[in-house]
């Protein structure tokens, strides 16, 4: 660990001068504040973090669409737990459930599978928020239903793929980024070859990165040694769970029920073909035609920034709700309210140094 | 959201699995990795296995967990 420590030292000074290195995986985040480990880096490497956290880059929009949905009489919303506490314009699903909405918290699409079968009078909404790790679990749940001719089971779909705004991310002239942490179990579905794009087409090098405290410094590592030797290469450093080309089965099973679309992100906008709609040929599954939901245009409160620390722009810190009156009892935004959420991270492990 | 944990396969029924967790069990659907085995050590999220791991990557993360003490890398 302390040769890691020394190495990033050395390689900062041969690079020789400030490194912006972006991570896009909440997880990522999270590691990184719980050890300790962003202490260790020296003061020219800076860790900053990206659109990685699922639940904070959706839609307020899509959040009204699920809290007017968990009011309708004869529907059950199905939803991981991140989900709830985030506010929407003027809601959460958290507080439809304690005003009598039926909105179950499940650990598994599977789980919302069960619930149908256990509910045959009422519609089954899974609510499909998750990156490309996530997708294959919610497309399974989709062709299970289909092959059983489950009438009652649908899902609401924002499902959103990495690569896209990962190429957002670098046209943004504001932000840039000298390398990136690449979202390692993401890649443990897509395989690592799916940001090959980003060296090639902008000498940015990609480090595939597990989760250990090691494993994170080890990335940083590998990515200031390329920038210090001039490359821009994909570099796996999570072999033990990453490979060149993914696991096959469960981009099979992505591709069968879902098709990319265009979609936007919050914080940063309409990403083409960064999105997945749900196929033609699963449209029974599917709650936007099932139950004619509609994506009223919401709200949010002009003075968060959860937008600009999504893209890496600013900090937490620089916001002047943080803290107060945002805070992970009273969250605003929902960079706040996610358990990977990068302000709730401040909150939690940095607040005091601030 | 991407949260996924290494555990082990203790009871296997065709595309269905009980996993341990350090000793807490779980039923998880294995049908998205390659002919699962009992005793298999697989990675699981939202209710599915993911990936398995072979021995040589199951004792690589214990190398690294052991070398991971940050208070060595500042004294």
């Amino acid at each position: 660990m302390k040769t890691l420590v020394q190495n990033i030292e050395a390689l900062s000074q041969r690079v020789g001068r400030d490194v912006k290195l972006m991570e896009v995986c909440g997880t990522h985040t999270m590691a990184a504040f719980r050890s300790g480990l962003r202490q260790l880096l020296p003061g020219c490497v800076h860790l900053v973090s990206g659109p990685g956290c699922p639940v904070c880059v959706t839609d307020p929009s899509y959040l009204d669409a699920a809290i007017d949905l968990c009011g309708r009489p004869g529907v059950i919303v199905a939803t991981f737990g991140d989900l709830v506490r985030v506010p929407g314009t003027d809601s959460s699903l958290e507080r439809e459930r304690a005003a009598g909405a039926s909105v179950r918290i499940v650990y598994s699409p599977s789980d919302a599978l069960i619930l149908a079968r256990e509910c045959p009078s009422k519609q089954v909404v899974f609510l499909g928020v998750g990156f490309e790790t996530t997708v294959p679990t919610v497309a399974w749940a989709i062709w299970r239903a289909a092959r059983d001719d489950l009438k009652n089971f649908s899902v609401l779909c924002a499902h959103k793929t990495m690569p896209r705004a990962m190429d957002a991310l670098v046209r943004d002239k504001a932000i840039n980024i000298d390398g990136f942490i690449c979202p390692g179990h993401v890649s443990v579905i897509t395989g690592a070859h799916i940001y090959r794009f980003i060296c090639e087409r902008y000498r940015i090098p990609c480090v595939v990165s597990g989760f250990e405290a090691w494993d994170i410094l080890k990335s940083i590592e590998l990515l200031l040694r390329q920038l210090a030797e001039g490359r821009a290469q994909v570099e796996n450093e999570y072999s033990r769970s990453v490979s060149e080309h993914g696991n096959a089965a469960a981009q099979r099973l992505m591709n069968e029920v879902f098709e990319p679309c265009d979609t936007a992100w919050r914080g940063i906008g309409m990403i083409e073909g960064s999105g997945l709609a749900i196929r033609e040929q699963y449209a029974g599954f599917d709650a936007v035609k099932v139950l004619g939901v509609q994506f009223p245009k919401a709200h949010v409160n002009p003075l968060c920034n959860c937008g600009s620390v999504l893209r890496g722009v600013a900090s937490p810190l620089d916001c002047q709700l943080f803290g107060r009156p945002c805070s992970p009892a009273h969250p605003i935004g929902p960079c706040m309210v996610s358990g990977e959420g990068v302000c709730a991270a401040y909150y939690k492990y940095e607040r005091i140094a601030a | 959201m991407c949260l996924a944990v290494p555990a082990r396969i203790v009871e296997l029924h065709n595309s269905t699995a009980t996993i341990s967790v350090e000793g807490a069990l779980r039923e998880v659907d294995v049908s998205l990795i390659n002919e699962p085995r009992l005793g298999d050590f697989v990675l699981i999220h939202a209710g599915f296995a993911i990936h398995r791991w072979e021995q040589s990557e199951i004792e690589e993360l214990e190398a690294i967990r052991a070398a991971t003490d940050l208070r060595e890398a500042i004294t």
